[in-house]
């Protein structure tokens, strides 16, 4: 039986529903429980055996047929029942107008509402990751290569970064620059997705940047953070959210460190 | 013409999600030949009731309607389904070992059977979750319950199911014995 703390964390975990700090937290659990790494195998096979069974049943021709015919379905004779809808262009305009004012004004204050009530951190993150895509600024040291990458940190910050080579899953190390957020230098890795940069910093977890409520995402980037290993890391893109929180989990459970 | 836009729009949001209407009915009636009529009734309360739906998640829009289709046929014509609910904690929890689970494998009766033993208020979690491939936000939404509630809901659902396998080992064997 799985201990009581995580029985359910196990599920979400298992549906990939948890968050990448709450992922991350039960990942460390799992490497100090037998019990729930066990019980996480036998979730992963009776899913596997439910795929496997194939279980899933069509619905018949007939269904699909009697459906169409009592909502008297217009596909197959749509010639027929195509229709131009009539339309007020002048009416339309000042809607348009209207409506691109109002969102303007909306826009600006959400913007502004996120940037009070944000950690200051996500933010500050946020902004390095900004400059950094500023031509010339994206990484101090440039190597596909971590055995480049990681010892250039060597000397310039107190701890020099995890750094794993993810190339094999189509996240390719680019480089890596220190950035300095408050006023605290960190090391920050650049990884790249197609044309989507990802920058990666890594802060100790004890220092004064408080993890409170974080958004998920600041000023149209998103954000991804977790704590392993006595850093907080902080994956910052405008990739897709889901995306960046593969690249998260891959980093995460990557072996190939130096 | 309102009423010919409208059908194109329901054409293209709701009917593409017959299949998912229909393979909830199933697992919830437990029985091919009532899903179809009442996946039908569902479809087209979903097209009376059209206008209420925006935008969004049609496919958990039209889940939700099906789901509670199924609830009052189950309630009108066999009630007995919904009162399974209390047959639970009798049976041993013992873990299923992976050998036992490939066996299952073999044989797809054995899943159908233990899904199908399950109370319906369990076993649509399991269905949403592992057939349908709904998030705990859709679950939650086409279940009217509290998203904090799905993964609780669908840890019990899951233990169920094992449990369920288990209980049709020693059934086998003891078969002429007692059943």
């Amino acid at each position: 039986m799985p201990c009581d703390y995580v029985e359910e964390r196990l599920h979400g975990y298992l549906d990939d529903e948890l968050d990448a700090a709450g992922a991350a937290e039960f990942e460390r659990h799992l490497k100090s429980c037998p019990e729930c790494s066990a019980a996480l195998s036998a979730e992963r096979a009776l899913r596997k055996s439910l795929a496997q069974a194939q279980l899933y049943e069509l619905a018949p021709a007939s269904l699909r047929s009697a459906v169409q015919a009592r909502i008297g379905s217009a596909s197959g004779k749509q010639t027929v029942t195509t229709m131009q809808p009539q339309i007020n262009w002048k009416w339309l305009a000042t809607a348009a107008i209207l409506l691109l004012a109002i969102s303007t004004a909306l826009l600006t204050m959400a913007v502004l509402r996120m940037r009070g009530a944000a950690p200051e951190f996500a933010i500050a993150a946020v902004d390095a990751h900004l400059r950094s895509l500023q031509q010339g600024h994206l990484a101090d040291v440039q190597s596909t290569d971590q055995h480049t990458v990681k010892p250039w940190f060597n000397g310039r910050i107190p701890n020099s970064p995890r750094v794993v080579d993810l190339g094999k899953e189509d996240f390719p190390l680019i480089g890596g620059r220190i950035d300095v957020v408050g006023q605290t230098p960190v090391s920050t890795l650049v990884y790249r997705r197609a044309k989507h940069m990802i920058s990666l910093t890594a802060v100790p977890a004890d220092s004064h940047f408080e993890l409170g409520k974080v958004p998920k995402s600041v000023n149209g980037y998103n954000v991804v953070h977790w704590t392993d290993n006595g850093l907080t890391y902080w994956a910052i893109s405008d990739l897709e959210l889901k995306e960046l929180e593969d690249f998260a989990h891959l980093f995460r459970t990557s072996q190939t460190e130096l | 013409m309102l009423e010919a836009q409208e059908r194109e729009r329901f054409e293209a949001c709701v009917l593409p999600h017959l299949d998912a209407a229909f393979n909830l009915a199933r697992w919830l009636l437990r029985d091919r030949r009532d899903a179809e009529d009442v996946a039908q009734e569902a479809m087209l309360r979903a097209y009376r009731f059209f206008h209420t739906y925006r935008t969004g998640d049609a496919r958990a829009w039209l889940l939700q309607i099906v789901r509670n289709c199924c609830y009052d046929w189950l309630n009108k014509n066999r009630p007995a389904d919904l009162q399974d609910e209390l047959q639970e904690g009798s049976l041993p929890s013992k873990e299923l070992s992976p050998e036992a689970l490939a066996l299952a494998n073999q044989d797809r009766n054995r899943l159908v059977k233990a899904l199908e033993s399950l109370p319906p208020h369990f076993r649509e979690f399991l269905v949403l979750r592992e057939l349908e491939g709904c998030s705990y936000k859709e679950i939650a939404a086409i279940t009217s319950r509290p998203i904090g509630s799905v993964m609780s809901g669908l840890a019990r659902a899951r233990q169920q199911l094992r449990e369920a396998l288990l209980a049709q080992e020693p059934a086998r064997k003891e078969m002429g014995r007692a059943v």
